[in-house]
């Protein structure tokens, strides 16, 4: 069996190259449904805050400064192909160098405190990272990064319902903590779902469910649909764009499942704030 | 709907014209600070020590920058969520506060003090800090400066978009706000 090699200091390069256009430059997808929200939007406040987002998104693409001062904890999921080699270090050491490097040199905002409750500042230039470690089949190194922003981390929520609780549970959580968020998570919203799984699993596919694409709907007709159906509902809470009032408040509804215990039903609703940066890079 | 211009430090008599869903252009001088130095200056009151600068009729602006590149007075400079600071901040009302800028709800503690005081509450858009940056001209840190992005900073500002979320008799704009758009009775 051939095994690829992959050099420790290329993953570090590529890395912090990936934290810095992040930061700068908004998806397309993203921007897409900017202009989108515009033609639908009712409020001449909620017109004018989502212009004023596709400026800012302008300014710091062509300026490369980042879109907001929140250049977030950078979480990361990792595919390692099984027949991948990584010489010179470990994969997790990599990962923070190249953070480290990226958002030192591209002059982003060091976030990250060591200890939780005494608040002391990390000595590691924006790190830890969060890092999850997925293998794969083959031979590639498949990275997934976002900079996640505090404030719609800060409202998202977890619940373990009961199995009685059913679709009409997980709806009303999952509108219940958006209506809560209101303007706190800088709407309008990308809102990630986890269903099933256990206590940490709905967490992580929740958080995984931010990293498709806007626009791009699970596979599975039935979430598909309820995709659509709570997206629509969502916009119905009159929240809008930074809670000012208006109907664009989520720009998408993402919905990952997993099976579960008989006794449970897990759901995790983690928010991500407009300014959803998500990169993809393949070695 | 245009955007009224207001001069920082505001005159008492604009603070109580303005209301809930005015949109304003600040300029003038306003003043950073966000969780760690909140926490300071409330500790110093309760010290009874003095604080840093002299809060009374200024405008505190919650923002953590991003490092100025070499080229630039501040590097992005958005607003942060205002809630953190709620524990805080009653007591910085007592002091003579007048205006704070941020984004996200106040607690009923807050809007009340502001009541009290007569204050007003902004919020800016977040997640828009590179086009807020240029409303920004001069930056200078006075106080805390160990806190790195949350130091206390005086900021001179021109036309720094914001709207008013609560006015000086309580009147709170994402209340309102989203009223006007509510398609179904609340959750």
């Amino acid at each position: 069996m051939q095994v690829r090699t992959i050099q420790y200091k290329e993953i570090v390069d590529q890395v912090a190259s990936m934290c810095q256009e992040a930061n700068f430059e908004l998806g397309q997808d993203v921007v897409a449904a900017f202009q989108s929200a515009l033609k639908t939007e009712t409020s001449a406040t909620g017109k004018d805050i989502l212009e004023q987002l596709i400026l800012n998104a302008d300014i710091a693409k062509s300026e490369r400064v980042p879109m907001c001062q929140d250049t977030g904890v950078s979480v990361f999921i990792v595919e390692v192909g099984q027949d991948c080699h990584i010489q010179g270090g470990s994969v997790y050491d990599a990962i923070n160098e190249g953070v480290k490097k990226g958002y030192e040199e591209g002059y982003l905002r060091h976030s990250i405190v060591d200890h939780p409750i005494t608040r002391e500042k990390s000595k590691g230039y924006n790190t830890p990272s969060i890092i999850h470690i997925e293998m794969i089949p083959g031979d590639e190194l498949v990275i997934h990064m976002s900079a996640k922003g505090g404030g719609s981390e800060n409202m998202s929520a977890l619940k373990m319902l009961k199995p009685s609780d059913g679709l009409e549970g997980i709806k009303s959580f999952i509108l219940d903590t958006v209506a809560k968020a209101g303007p706190n998570a800088c709407p309008p919203l990308v809102v990630g779902v986890g269903i099933g799984g256990n206590f940490e699993r709905c967490a992580y596919l929740a958080k995984k469910s931010l990293f498709r694409h806007i626009g791009h709907r699970s596979e599975l007709p039935e979430i598909a649909a309820l995709e659509n159906e709570l997206m629509e509902k969502i916009n119905q809470l009159g929240i809008g764009p930074q809670g000012m009032g208006g109907n664009t408040t989520a720009l998408d509804v993402k919905i990952e499942i997993e099976p579960c215990h008989i006794a449970a039903l897990p759901v995790a609703v983690n928010l991500n704030c407009h300014a959803s940066r998500h990169k993809e890079l393949r070695i | 709907m245009t955007a009224r211009q207001i001069t920082n430090p505001i005159s008492e008599e604009t603070l109580l014209e303005l209301k809930a869903g005015d949109r304003v252009l600040l300029s003038g001088t306003i003043y950073t600070a966000r969780d760690a130095a909140h926490k300071r200056m409330f500790e110093a009151l309760q010290n009874g020590e003095q604080l840093p600068f002299d809060i009374a009729g200024q405008t505190i602006y919650y923002v953590g920058p991003t490092p100025a590149k070499p080229n630039q007075v501040i590097g992005s400079a958005g607003p942060t969520t205002s809630g953190r600071m709620d524990k805080y901040t009653p007591a910085l009302l007592d002091k003579g506060l007048k205006g704070m800028v941020g984004k996200g709800y106040r607690s009923p503690e807050v809007i009340e003090s502001m009541k009290k005081n007569k204050a007003v509450y902004f919020a800016a858009i977040g997640g828009s800090g590179a086009l807020i940056a240029r409303s920004i001209k001069s930056m200078e840190v006075i106080a805390y400066a160990d806190l790195g992005p949350e130091a206390i900073h005086k900021l001179t500002v021109q036309n720094f978009p914001a709207v008013v979320i609560i006015d000086s008799e309580g009147n709170d704009w994402y209340q309102i706000g989203k009223q006007q758009f509510q398609e179904e009775g609340p959750v």
